[in-house]
This record gives structure tokens, sequence and C-alpha cells, in this order.
């Protein structure tokens, strides 16, 4: 088991809502943490991180032109932001529930 | 090459007032476009409506109007907004009369057709489905529930109402990019298939669209170095002809332009970075290249653009059952045990009166009320100074809504000690469900109209 890394402290992050979907984009501060977050922040490590408040599925797609990675949590918004009990009912915290995130800095 | 610059007044309906007062001062700006609807808009202006029928769009326009309009008569600045909501002609109506009291000559366009409420019927006799894209909903589920219905129109009609010598261009759900692609469209005529230069446009309107967003706001690491924020600058772009854009703000104001502030903003509620769907043109956002060129200036160009699609989006709003809620606070001692065993007693309570909401959510704010299950339990309670129990139910029922609001207040004497802040009862909110659906385009835009009013 290798050293482990919170998300916040390589990467930044915003998040908002389409629908009934949270929609969140993570961005690598740095190639070194471009390659890390490529390698081991895939969708279902994702989905499995929000299961407990998103039914998902999560989409998950790169974008290299600026480092990041894009992530669609789907089922996550109580029916989207008019229908919606949550009091973030428009998925503004959920980039920094990612960034909370750990995962294996090393093999 | 020429040159056009252009500046964000504001990122949506209840934004500051003030920033754009800058923006039409120091921005040195030939047009400035505002995006005042989120997907939740429409559902706030259709309550409104129904309660005053000459509402139904974004009333700020008014005092905007009223503070902005001398300056820009003045400067020749023209205004793009699609604060017509569900009303445009009201909003043209209320702006109108700003300028006659302002004693100004002004020519205001004023763009209808994207509202389809009325002719779902006739839509869907034509063969239009309104096949949910996420859901399995089909309009005959909620059609005798639905609320609003608009497609989202694109530039081309914002371009041609100016072509048209218009002042001011109000329409009702043009996209939140039209109104900042519409401006170049005018200025720079740029073919309306120019696939590229439109994808340079709907960037430069994504990155505009949320005001402080792209100069400052809302950034979620090294937020704390952000200056002024009280004074924050909205964008401003200097667009070249060929599509590039130097993404900029008013000199001596807040906030701060960066790489930073500007990726955050580039990928913000796009889904599909590879298709970002506009009625105008298919972005490709992999393509696109930011650099910091100086302080407060990212420039940004490259962005390749795919034909625009044949199908306009449709959003749908259909009304969902009612929300209930209530509030109390609890102090240390044991705070969060108190707002435990408050929730407890609140929902025995509402089982012994028979409401069966479809749906609960206990909230407890300053622990988990933002990130529900996904915050981590507090470790120490002694440790915790305060706690605010938040509950909320749907049901079909608006009165059951009413029974929980009506259990906080007895908390405050017959329930765990220290309860305060319980803040009256809200009354019960009419939630709406929202969905959207593809309506082929030459059903929609053979209805779409300008109309141009001299004041």
């Amino acid at each position: 088991m290798g050293r482990s890394v919170r998300l916040i402290e390589i990467c930044h992050a915003r998040s908002g809502d389409k629908g009934n979907a949270a929609d969140i984009a993570l961005f690598a501060n740095d190639d070194a943490a471009w390659e890390l977050i490529r390698r081991r922040v895939t969708a279902e490590r994702v989905a499995e991180y929000f299961r407990p408040v998103a039914a998902g599925p999560v989409e998950r797609w790169e974008v290299p032109n600026v480092q990041a990675l894009k992530f669609v949590v789907h089922g996550a918004l109580g029916g989207g932001a008019p229908r919606s009990l949550r009091s973030d009912n428009l998925g503004k915290t959920f980039a920094a529930a990612l960034l909370r995130m750990e995962i294996e800095a090393e093999e | 090459m020429r040159t056009v610059r252009i500046g964000a007044g504001q990122g949506f309906y209840g934004d500051s007032l003030l920033p754009v007062l800058d923006v039409a001062r120091y921005g040195n700006v030939k047009y400035i476009s505002f995006d005042t609807l989120a997907e939740l808009t429409l559902a706030i202006l259709e309550k409104g409506r129904r309660k005053d029928p000459s509402g139904g769009f974004t009333r700020d326009v008014i005092p905007m109007m009223r503070n902005l309009l001398p300056i820009c008569r003045e400067r020749g600045i023209k205004l793009i907004t699609n604060a017509g909501g569900i009303n445009p002609q009201g909003a043209a109506r209320a702006v109108a009369g700003v300028a006659r009291e302002l004693g100004l000559k002004l020519k205001i366009a004023c763009v209808t057709g994207d509202n389809i409420l009325d002719r779902l019927d006739e839509l869907a006799a034509q063969g239009v489905t309104f096949k949910d894209e996420e859901g399995a909903q089909t309009l005959a589920d909620v059609r005798d529930r639905v609320y609003f219905a608009s497609a989202y129109l694109g530039a081309g009609v914002i371009a041609d109402a100016l072509d048209r010598g218009a002042d001011v261009v109000i329409t009702g759900r043009t996209t939140d990019t039209a109104q900042f692609l519409g401006p170049l469209l005018h200025e720079f005529r740029w073919a309306r298939d120019d696939w590229d230069k439109l994808a340079q446009g709907v960037v430069l309107g994504h990155l505009m669209e949320c005001s402080g967003q792209v100069s400052g706001g809302n950034l979620q690491i090294g937020w704390e170095a952000v200056p002024n924020l009280e004074r924050i600058g909205f964008p401003v772009a200097e667009v070249s002809e060929d599509g590039s854009f130097i993404l900029t703000k008013p000199e001596n104001t807040g906030g701060a332009v960066t790489l930073r502030s500007v990726k955050e903003q580039f990928l913000y509620e796009i889904h599909d970075p590879t298709n970002y769907i506009t009625p105008d043109v298919i972005c490709d956002l992999t393509t696109t290249k930011l650099e910091e060129v100086g302080p407060n200036q990212v420039r940004v160009s490259g962005t390749r653009g795919k034909p625009a699609p044949s199908t306009l989006k449709a959003l749908l709003g259909f009304a969902d059952g009612w929300m209930g809620e209530g509030y109390i606070s609890f102090s240390w001692p044991k705070a969060y045990s108190k707002a435990k065993r408050a929730a407890e007693i609140i929902l025995t309570r509402l089982e012994m009166q028979g409401v069966r909401p479809e749906e609960t959510r206990v909230e407890y704010i300053g622990i988990n009320s933002l990130w529900g299950a996904l915050a981590p339990e507090p470790a120490d309670e002694d440790q915790i100074n305060e706690v605010r129990l938040r509950i909320a139910i749907r049901t079909r029922d608006k009165k059951a809504c009413e029974v929980l609001a009506r259990e906080f207040p007895p908390l405050l004497l017959s329930g765990p000690p220290t309860a305060s802040a319980v803040a009256g009862t809200p009354a019960p909110r009419e939630l709406l469900g929202l969905w959207s659906a593809l309506i082929p385009r030459e059903l929609v835009e053979p209805q779409v109209q300008i109309t141009i009013e001299e004041v």
C-alpha cells in the first residue's frame, strides 16, 4: 500500500448542476498531478465515492488541453434544483467533496 | 485586424447591480450582455407570473436599466439580455417605461417565439415525442401539470435584432452564450456556418455568462488571495475578427482573471467537453488554447466547431408536489445529540398525524447540511458549539407540509433544552420537476419574431 494523497493537495475543482446531475471539473495543478489523476481518478472510483448521495452512473472525460477530468454524476440532486429537498440543490459543493477524496500517490 | 470589446453585466437573476457600472464606465466596451436565466429561473418566473400576470421576466432589469441606460446612451453601448424569461413583451414594456421616465430615445427589440407552452399539443400532433433526455417521462404523464415550456434559441435572432438597429435586445429563453455570440455575429458578419469562429464566440459567451465566476469569484483554491472581491470586476473581452480573444476586466476593479480562474469557468456545467452543444454550433473544448499573456489577461483561441444540431433543446417544468420545511437550533452541551433527538420527535409526530412524505431529508447545519452522507461524523461532540436542525419533506398534499412546520415551535417548551431560533414556520413551496426534450428546429424557428419599439 503506497502513500496516499488528498486531491485538494494536487488539484482544484468547480461543480454545478444540469438537471438531476452534478457536473464536476477536476484540474491538476501540474504535470505530475495530471498523470496521477488520469490513472487513479476513474469513473468507477468517483461513482463509488459519491454512492452514499448519488445513484449514478458517472460519466468521465479527459480534457488534456487544460489537464482536467470532467465528471457528470447522475442522480445526485434529488430530482433537479427546483424539485430538490437538498440545501445544496445546485450541486455547488460536489467539487469540494471530491477534493477531499484520497488516492494512492505511488505503487 | 478589427477588434471589438464586449462586457458581462449579470450572471443570473439576482446578481449584483454594481459591477456592470464599472464595465460601462471603465470597460471601454461597445456591448454589454446579461445572462439572467438558469434552469431554476424559469420556474421562479412562472411562479411569479401566476401571482401577477404582468410578471414573468426578471424584475431587476428595471433598476438595472435605470442605472445603466443614461451611461450607455451617452457612450453608444448596446445592451443584450434574456431578462424576458417567459414574458419578453412585459420586460420590453418595462424597459420602455424606464427610458421614457429618463427622457431617453431608444430602439428596443423584443424577441418572441421560444415559449412553446401553448403549442405543446400542436407540436405533439406534428410528431414531437418530448422524450425526456434524462428519465423515462412522457408528456402524457405530466401534461396537465406542465408549468412552463421554452425552447432554447441561438444567437442568430439577437444578431438580426442588432442588424435592425436595436439599442437594447430583450429575449426570452435564448441561450446563455447567445447573449455574447449575437453581438459578434452582428459586428463581424461571420457566416453562420463558419463553425470555428462560432465556436470561439460560444466559448467567449460561456466564459463570461457567469459574471464574476471567471474573474475571481467562487475560486476553489486560493480564494483568500483574490483582491478586493467587494468591487469585483466583471469580465470584459477584446475580440478579434478571427474569433480569438483576450479575457480581462475593467481597470481598477477587484477580483483576478488568471489561467486558474478561467479554467474553472471553462469546464463549468458543460457535460461532454468534446461536444458542447448549443443551437449555434457544437464545440470541441478539448481543442481550445488558454494562455496567460499578462496581468488579468488570458488569451483564448483555437476552438474547433462542428455543424449546429438539427434540433433545439426545450426545457419543460411541471408541478411535482410540495416541499415543507422547518428549522430549529441547539447550543452546547451536546448540541448535535439534542438536534438528533428533536428530529426523532418531529418525524414521529408527523406519523402520529398520518403524514407520510414521499421523501424526507434531515440535515444538521454546521455538520452535514451540504454534503449529507459524505460528511464525516464529528469525532468530539464537545467541540461543537451549536447545531441547526433542518427537516424538509416532499408530499403531494400542501396541508401535510403545514403540519411539519407547525411541529417546530412547540419544541421550544417541550423538547430538548436550549432550543432557539425557530424563525417562524416557512410556507410550503411548490416543487417543479424539470425535463428536457429535443424538437426539430423547423417547428420552432419560423415562429420566432422580432418586434422593434422606438421610444
